[in-house]
């Protein structure tokens, strides 16, 4: 197993340049994701204007692949309503267990399809998106807005 | 001194990882396991497999007086008065649980108070927090300084007359300090309290004398000095073990059964309740036969003298932070250290491509983490096999990591 196929540049340019990096004061839905496993621990924020996901931003310790793939997630669901962005959870989800991905769908995320190579990583590239769905379903459920808490353990 | 020869005792360290010579560097995890000790599991399962203290015939027999034979192997190792002051167990992690299960339940009430450390593995914090809520009781914590080193001022300030216990790791699998148990026994015992030490770091890696140490439960196991996974052990004062009641009920515990009632055995059987783990609890005096050959007083020196190398070759690495002491009187075979911000998991994930084991994350300590700031570190630890050829390859290893995650400018596109 080639190292490249784990850190693929695009996921080094991520970890050391992240996307929507920081907090938001009052988001619509905030979740707080931790992987029990390595203690890593990242919380997403997400705003909602009619909908559409007009904001997002995160913050958080860890990896350079659970942190490239949070920045990766922010750049790719920013604009997508909530049912379209659970949809991307759904591919993105797939692709780190085995199913074949489409560059169409999943862009620079195909960069995380490396890690699949190195079985205890893949939980560090789904923190954020099992976040993400633990939070849009709790919103979705409420229809007000939430403080969700979620665990890659969970999945 | 160490053998020359003594990497050949030990069969995994011929294996590769990754295409690359295996470079293990996470002993205090679990350590290898020397040819004798191996061969000597084979020899159990295939010439005398027999449960023990039941059977009428020759094999088991022999299983049962090997059985007790390791026991006796264990309790001589620690210096205990007798062998039926050891208890075996499946691990550290047991040994800590049975203590505070069996005897912490009589002998904790509300308002008593659990010193610790803020050193601790989970395996002896985790176990006091679900007795102290049990009981209400109260866990109260000795901090450590900038030095990894327990504050024994702050210790002092700790005790008082509600102290019931002191549960303490004789040498942290973190930082490597190895606390004065003597001294913290001695301040202990004028408070009124008792005294459990963690030695699952300790026993593997320097004599130790529990008498001298004068604590009253010892725990520790047999995969990190040499045997297999599956096998350790409570040591305790033999009043003190004849006091407490069972920790499991069943087989094998018991003198006399009725329907409404049971006696018990003696220690150490009345704690030893079914079918024990008895292949890898008789090797495990195969692998003290082993350690003894070469003298633990001889692996102490060679861990010092190693981690005196690691200390002074991984202060060149740009970038790096290393933990703990750098008194090597009071410091183990154990290096854990933080890279420039990169992550522990990427540090271990590289070297790993280099054939190089070490463990990354928080090593079953979160709270020694938290206090040091940090999410988690990169830790390496040695035993009688270690060599500098080993750290150089660390070093090497971690120049690659550097290499992998060194900045690059910054993205065109933004958000």
């Amino acid at each position: 197993m080639a190292l490249d196929d784990l850190y693929r540049e695009v996921i080094l340019d991520h970890y050391s340049h992240p996307r929507n990096k920081g907090t938001m004061d009052d988001p619509d839905i905030k979740v707080e994701g931790a992987n029990p496993l390595c203690g890593d621990e990242l919380s997403i924020f997400v705003r909602l204007v009619h909908g559409k996901i007009t904001d997002v931003k995160f913050v958080g310790r860890g990896c350079s692949i659970s942190q490239s793939s949070a920045s990766m997630m922010t750049q790719q669901i920013k604009g997508k309503t909530l049912d379209e962005a659970k949809g991307l959870v759904g591919k993105f989800k797939a692709m780190m267990h085995g199913e074949p991905a489409s560059e169409d769908e999943l862009g620079d995320l195909m960069a995380l399809q490396g890690v699949r190579k190195f079985p205890v990583r893949i939980k560090c590239a789904t923190l954020s998106w099992v976040a993400l769905e633990q939070g849009v379903d709790e919103f979705q459920g409420s229809h007000q807005k939430v403080v969700a808490k979620a665990s890659t353990e969970a999945e | 001194m160490i053998p020359a020869n003594v990497r050949d005792n030990f069969p995994i360290l011929k294996q590769k990882m990754n295409g690359k010579p295996l470079i293990y560097l996470d002993s205090a995890a679990t350590s290898q396991k020397p040819k004798r000790v191996i061969e000597a599991l084979v020899r159990y399962y295939q010439e005398y497999n027999a449960n023990v203290h039941r059977g009428i015939y020759r094999i088991a027999e022999e299983a049962t007086q090997r059985y007790e034979a390791s026991r006796a192997k264990v309790a001589a190792f620690i210096n205990a008065r007798r062998p039926e002051e050891v208890v075996f167990t499946r691990s550290t992690t047991e040994a800590i649980n049975l203590v505070a299960y069996a005897w912490g339940r009589v002998n904790i009430r509300e308002g008593d108070e659990i010193v610790l450390t803020e050193m601790e593995h989970h395996s002896n914090l985790v176990p006091w927090q679900l007795l102290a809520a049990e009981k209400r009781a109260k866990l109260k914590f000795i901090p450590f300084d900038s030095q990894g080193v327990l504050q024994l001022d702050e210790y002092e300030r700790l005790l008082s007359e509600r102290t019931k216990l002191v549960a303490f790791t004789h040498q942290s699998n973190v930082l490597g300090t190895i606390n004065p148990v003597n001294e913290m026994a001695r301040k202990a015992h004028a408070a009124g309290a008792l005294v459990l030490v963690d030695g699952a770091q300790s026993a593997p890696h320097m004599p130790v004398d529990v008498q001298d140490l004068g604590v009253d439960f010892f725990a520790l196991s047999a995969h990190k000095m040499c045997g297999p996974t599956g096998a350790g052990a409570i040591w305790a004062r033999y009043e003190i073990l004849d006091a407490m009641p069972p920790f499991h009920g069943g087989g094998e515990m018991i003198m006399l059964v009725q329907l409404d009632k049971t006696t018990y055995k003696d220690p150490p059987y009345k704690f030893e309740a079914g079918t024990p783990n008895i292949a890898d609890c008789i090797v495990w005096a195969d692998a003290i036969d082993y350690l003894q050959g070469i003298g633990m007083a001889a692996i102490r020196e060679h861990e010092k003298q190693l981690t005196a190398y690691t200390l002074s070759q991984l202060s060149d690495v740009p970038g790096i932070t290393i933990f703990g002491s750098r008194n090597l009187e009071h410091r183990g075979g154990v290096v854990s250290f933080e890279l420039d911000g990169i992550h522990p998991h990427d540090v271990a994930q590289v070297l790993d491509q280099e054939g190089i084991a070490v463990r990354a994350g928080h090593h079953c300590a979160q709270p020694l983490h938290r206090r040091l700031g940090v999410a988690a570190s990169t830790r390496a630890s040695f035993y009688l096999y270690s060599t500098e050829q080993d750290v150089d390859a660390l070093v090497r290893g971690l120049q690659v990591v550097r290499r992998v995650f060194s900045p690059k400018p910054a993205p065109v596109s933004g958000a």
